[in-house]
């Protein structure tokens, strides 16, 4: 990309010239694109192999007995599995997308932090080294469950202070990049884009960004607390020691439960972004969108014990944490009904990024009801542990916070390169996607209710059925993404004869700054920042009205 | 970077901080709310003065023992009655018998734990063998006394009690929880 069109090309300036050529592009980047584009990058190679993974795990459970593999094995790809999506796939999917994204619809030329930016990425390389190594080592990788809960965490073997410091160094990650994007947001706005003109995806990372920053360094105070517990003769939680080994599921729940929210509030952005863009009509109620976000920010920090319901807590707490977990629902069903009321009567189109949208509001609400179950502590103390749970979490993080960023990538793609992605490949891949994504989480719910645990390698023969539809369905989603993934490098290397030649404004009904530059979008956009005009922000605006109150104020 | 910018940067690494912090002061916050509303079924490791009060027959409560061994070690540990039933306010005896099946000697230290936890703060223990750490020799094997009370403002609607041990090998003490490969 050595062309660039800014009338000041002769500031001697840096950051003034188009990429660096080679690898060394890549290592030395502060450029916003680059690092949107690694993060991307490497959020997909953790998909594939987190996804591996659960193939492991599925195959297993194909049927009632072992096959494949010993326990122990399985046991670390279910810890394994967990921490490389969670850590590996959707938060850096999320930074990535923000990279790309926030400046370009803020109008600002890069993110307040370049350097800090380009850390923050390759922080992530080395963690996850740290991390996959240990399934080469004497005893395994860690087998203890995501949520590395003492006793049993203690015992992991030789991988532990590897397990302990890759995620400190994952932690050290999100918490750069999230503090580059929440700087950038409140100081690098252009004239005129007040906070309520904000996109909302925008608006959803900045709260994320909020949320990220208070309970990352949590979880990194608590597994350095297991550390010193392990070789520092501490005994935070050791009972043996005068210690509390639930104290432990307190303060990870603490971070926990906020963490869900980290991975599920951008693609409420990207949600509220694409309907509108197909529905043709601004979004309805942007202002309650904004409240509902935030709200559910807050109530996430009161409602952590809802993950321990059976470990005993007076009745009291048992009582408020039901409640203030309902709670949560009220915000999440503004939201759900803001985006079918934006749907309402508009003229909607069904491109691949509306599909993926759609299917998210439907099937996210699913998850949300089945977390609404599991809200009510006399029942939770049958679901507890039981694949219903899994199908509970899998329905919110896949056809959750996947199919958006799922959404997210072929919504901008032929932004970001240029090229236009295949349509009927797309549309290919969210059939398939939205077909065995049910197949295999839909049964789940039936087998946990009818009793059968997670994280255990054997079961009873009498879940056999629904555990043989999800081995299938998982098989069947794996092998859909390749599908999205050839047709994303399609894009990305002009493969199949596709041409670069994209209007602007790729998408007819697309409001927002980032369609006002050229497709692709230049290596550098908005050096000068932009003048806002009414019609980009009042798209995003359901009353034009409000927007001259937030003008006046 | 513009002084807003930088002055937000900073503000953000203190959150930083602070909530690293706080993670840490979570551990004080915690403890001091378990032993005011006995949250976590602690029980005191001191013995209780014996006071006399007023013994409540119209009342009885069954207490029954768990035992356990930390780390899956075979050590034979267990109470000599499963269960007793009692009177809130009466002096009662039980026995607890262990024996060291390995072929070594070694320390133990027994950490109870009461259940449901409202009851935790209402059981006094004039004596216990977990008050202090118990050396067995190889093979040897002891009867370990305890003398407890229920205190009569046990909430009404607690009619058992469960009083759990797990004993834990004092050496894995020391190495906090990594249970110490047995030697043999
Ligand atoms: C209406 C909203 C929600 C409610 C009421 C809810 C409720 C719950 C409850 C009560 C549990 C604990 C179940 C148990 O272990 O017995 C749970 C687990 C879980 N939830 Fe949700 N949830 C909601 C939304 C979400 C979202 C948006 C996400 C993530 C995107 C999420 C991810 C998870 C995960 C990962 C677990 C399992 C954690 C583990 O044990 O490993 N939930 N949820
Ligand atoms: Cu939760």
């Amino acid at each position: 990309m050595a062309h660039h069109d800014h009338a000041h090309d002769d500031h001697a300036h840096d950051e003034h010239h188009g990429p660096e050529k080679g690898i060394m592009r890549w290592i030395k980047t502060t450029n916003h694109k680059d690092l949107g584009t690694l993060y991307l990058f490497f959020a997909f190679t953790m998909f594939f192999i987190g996804g591996l993974m659960s193939l492991v795990i599925r195959a297993e459970l194909f049927h009632p007995g072992l096959q494949f593999v010993d326990p122990e094995f399985f046991n670390q790809m279910t810890t394994m599995h967990a921490l490389v999506m969670i850590f590996g796939g959707v938060m850096p999917a999320w930074v990535g997308l923000a990279n790309w994204m926030v400046p370009m619809m803020i109008g600002c030329s890069d993110l307040a932090l370049p350097r800090i930016n380009n850390w923050g990425f390759w922080i992530l390389p080395f963690a996850f080294a740290m991390l996959l190594g240990t399934l080469f080592m004497e005893g395994g990788a860690p087998a203890g469950g995501w949520t590395m809960y003492p006793p049993l965490v203690l015992q992991t073997g030789n991988a532990f202070p590897f397990l302990i410091f890759a995620v400190h160094l994952m932690g050290v990650s999100s918490i750069t990049g999230a503090i580059n994007v929440a700087v950038t947001i409140l100081n690098m706005r252009a004239p005129g884009m007040s906070l309520l003109k904000m996109p909302l995806f925008v608006w959803t990372w900045l709260i994320t960004a909020y949320l990220l920053i208070a309970v990352m360094p949590v979880l990194a105070g608590a597994v350095t607390m297991l550390l010193t517990d392990k070789y520092f003769l501490t005994s935070f939680f050791t009972a043996s020691g005068g210690g509390d080994p639930v104290m432990f599921q307190h303060i990870f729940w603490f971070f926990g439960h906020p963490e869900v929210y980290i991975l599920i509030l951008p693609a409420f952005g990207i949600v509220s972004t694409i309907i509108p863009t197909f529905a043709r009509k601004a979004l309805f109620g942007y202002d309650s969108m904004v409240y509902a976000v935030a709200s559910i920010a807050f109530l996430s920090f009161i409602v952590w014990a809802h993950h321990m319901f059976t470990v005993g807590m007076p009745l009291a707490g048992e009582l408020f944490f039901m409640f203030a977990t309902m709670l949560i629902a009220v915000p999440t069903g503004v939201k759900v009904f803001n985006w079918v009321a934006t749907m309402w009567k508009g003229s909607m189109t069904f491109e691949s990024p509306m599909l993926f949208a759609l299917a998210f509001v439907f099937l996210f609400t699913i998850g949300g009801f089945s977390g609404l179950m599991l809200a009510i502590t006399p029942v939770d103390f049958q679901y507890h542990d039981t694949y219903f749970v899994v199908a509970h979490f899998h329905y919110v993080l896949v056809p959750g916070a996947v199919f958006a960023i799922l959404a997210g990538v072929y919504y901008w793609i032929p932004k970001w390169t240029g090229r236009m992605y295949s349509e009927k490949w797309g549309k290919i891949h969210f059939w398939l996607s939205a077909i065995f994504i049910n197949i295999t989480f839909f049964p789940q719910h039936f087998a946990g209710l009818a009793g059968m645990q997670r994280r255990v390698p054997d079961y009873a023969v009498q879940f056999v059925d629904w555990n043989v539809w999800s081995t299938i369905g998982a098989f069947g989603f794996f092998l859909a993404q390749f599908i999205f993934i050839f047709n994303m490098l399609a894009c990305c290397y002009g493969w199949f004869g596709r041409k670069q030649g994209l209007p602007d404004r790729v998408w007819e009904g697309a409001h927002g700054l980032e369609w006002t530059v050229p497709s692709p979008a230049p290596y550098h956009t908005f050096e000068v920042p932009p003048v806002i005009s009414d019609n980009e922000v009042t798209a995003a605006h359901d009353s034009v009205d409000a927007l001259d109150k937030h003008k006046l104020s | 970077m513009d002084i807003g910018a930088r002055r937000s940067t900073f503000k953000f690494v203190l959150v930083v901080v602070g909530m690293f912090g706080f993670g840490f002061a979570l551990v004080p916050m915690y403890n001091a709310l378990c032993d005011a509303i006995g949250l976590n079924g602690k029980v005191k490791m001191q013995a209780s003065v014996a006071e006399p009060v007023q013994v409540d027959t119209s009342r009885t409560v069954t207490v029954q023992f768990v035992t356990t061994v930390n780390g899956g070690r075979t050590w034979e540990f267990r109470a000599e009655e499963a269960s007793v039933k009692v009177h809130p306010g009466e002096m009662r005896a039980v026995k607890f018998y262990a024996r060291n099946t390995e072929g070594r000697d070694l320390i133990a230290q027994a950490v109870p734990n009461v259940a449901p936890m409202q009851a935790a703060k209402h059981m006094r223990k004039t004596d216990c063998f977990c008050f202090n750490q118990q050396p067995f020799a190889a093979g040897e094997e002891k009867h370990m006394p305890v003398v407890f009370m229920l205190d009569p403002a046990l909430p009404k609607d607690v009619d058992t009690v469960t009083l759990s041990y797990t004993f834990f090998e004092v050496e894995q003490v020391a190495h906090q929880g990594a249970p110490a490969q047995p030697k043999i």
